[in-house]
């Protein structure tokens, strides 16, 4: 994020705010969530759906990624597919142990 | 000897150096903590007994038998962490916002609050590690807990990282803001850009070691 007027960067501190306000939200969520009686599977999910979600936000508005360069974006889509890979890793493990591969 | 691209956009990435090599080590980053997350999921839904305190550890405690790990951790303590660290990420861009508005006092006092919730975010950790050696819980006492201690651990020497990073462009380092200003902000960036990596790896540590 670079050359911006003083009220442009007014405005972005704001939704810093914002950000911040929801961010302290969803996390208050994830705690409440943790407390319900859900399945192992479902609990996995939301947890990591919300974690997902104020990733997102602090990704996109604290590091400016919205609104970057298309070398950054290029040098995370192989971030991406690298991660990817790694977490597909342990259900090839399991399919591996379990006989199923 | 000038450095170039330290403060203007190379014309072929569009950014200034500084910033294209934070981007790769981040990069790098992901790698590191995926592969322990990877290990951790691998670890958790490959064993069984992977949650499940021993028997004589349990005995220990005074937990029942079969109690899980998570429930050793202490919860409050850490969402008290996540707060903290959630709040040192917005200190940290209101600091670099501030030099942008060419406020220096501001960024002194954003800067000095964001030093102030790394250290805070310490001295909790500092407590909860403590607790679980007080109780003899150490990495060799279970693989949840060699998990935990190595992931939290980890991302502990992050933020001490950071600290040392963040503690020196607060102090000494801001001289540079009466000589090359564009710069020193452009150093404030790229800096943020690591210490909200650190807050966006805790996002992800808290739900899975503390909450699952």
């Amino acid at each position: 994020m670079s050359g911006h007027t003083v009220e442009e960067i007014r405005q972005e501190t704001r939704k810093y705010w914002v950000v911040f306000l929801a961010l302290i939200a969803l996390t208050v969520v994830t705690v409440a969530v943790s407390y319900l009686d859900l399945s192992p599977g479902m609990a996995v999910f939301v947890a990591l759906l919300i974690a997902c979600f104020k990733g997102g936000l602090v990704a996109g508005v604290f590091m400016h990624l919205i609104s970057e360069k298309q070398a950054i974006y290029a040098i995370l889509l192989l971030t991406v597919v690298f991660f990817v890979v790694l977490m597909i890793g342990p259900v090839f493990g399991r399919w591996g142990s379990t006989g199923l591969g | 000897m000038q450095i170039p691209y330290n403060v203007d956009a190379r014309p072929d990435t569009g950014l200034y150096n500084a910033k294209l090599g934070v981007w790769l080590f981040l990069a790098s980053e992901v790698m590191l903590f995926g592969a322990l997350f990877s290990s951790y999921v691998l670890l958790r839904t490959g064993d069984p007994n992977f949650m499940t305190i021993p028997h004589e550890i349990a005995e220990h405690l005074g937990a029942q038998d079969g109690a899980l790990w998570s429930g050793q951790l202490n919860v409050p303590l850490a969402f008290l962490n996540t707060l903290v660290l959630i709040f040192s990420s917005v200190t940290m861009v209101m600091s670099w916002a501030s030099l942008k508005l060419k406020d220096f006092g501001k960024f002194k006092l954003w800067m000095g609050l964001t030093n102030l919730c790394a250290l805070g975010f310490m001295v909790i950790k500092a407590i909860e590690y403590s607790s679980k050696f007080s109780h003899d819980l150490f990495p060799s006492s279970g693989n949840f807990l060699a998990v935990y201690f190595t992931m939290t651990g980890l991302h502990a020497l992050h933020v001490i990282g950071g600290l040392i990073v963040n503690g020196y462009l607060w102090g000494p380092g801001s001289k540079m803001w009466k000589t090359e200003p564009e710069r020193f902000t452009n150093r404030v960036e790229v800096a943020g850009l690591y210490w909200h990596f650190v807050d966006l790896v805790w996002i992800f540590l808290f739900p899975s070691l503390y909450l699952l």
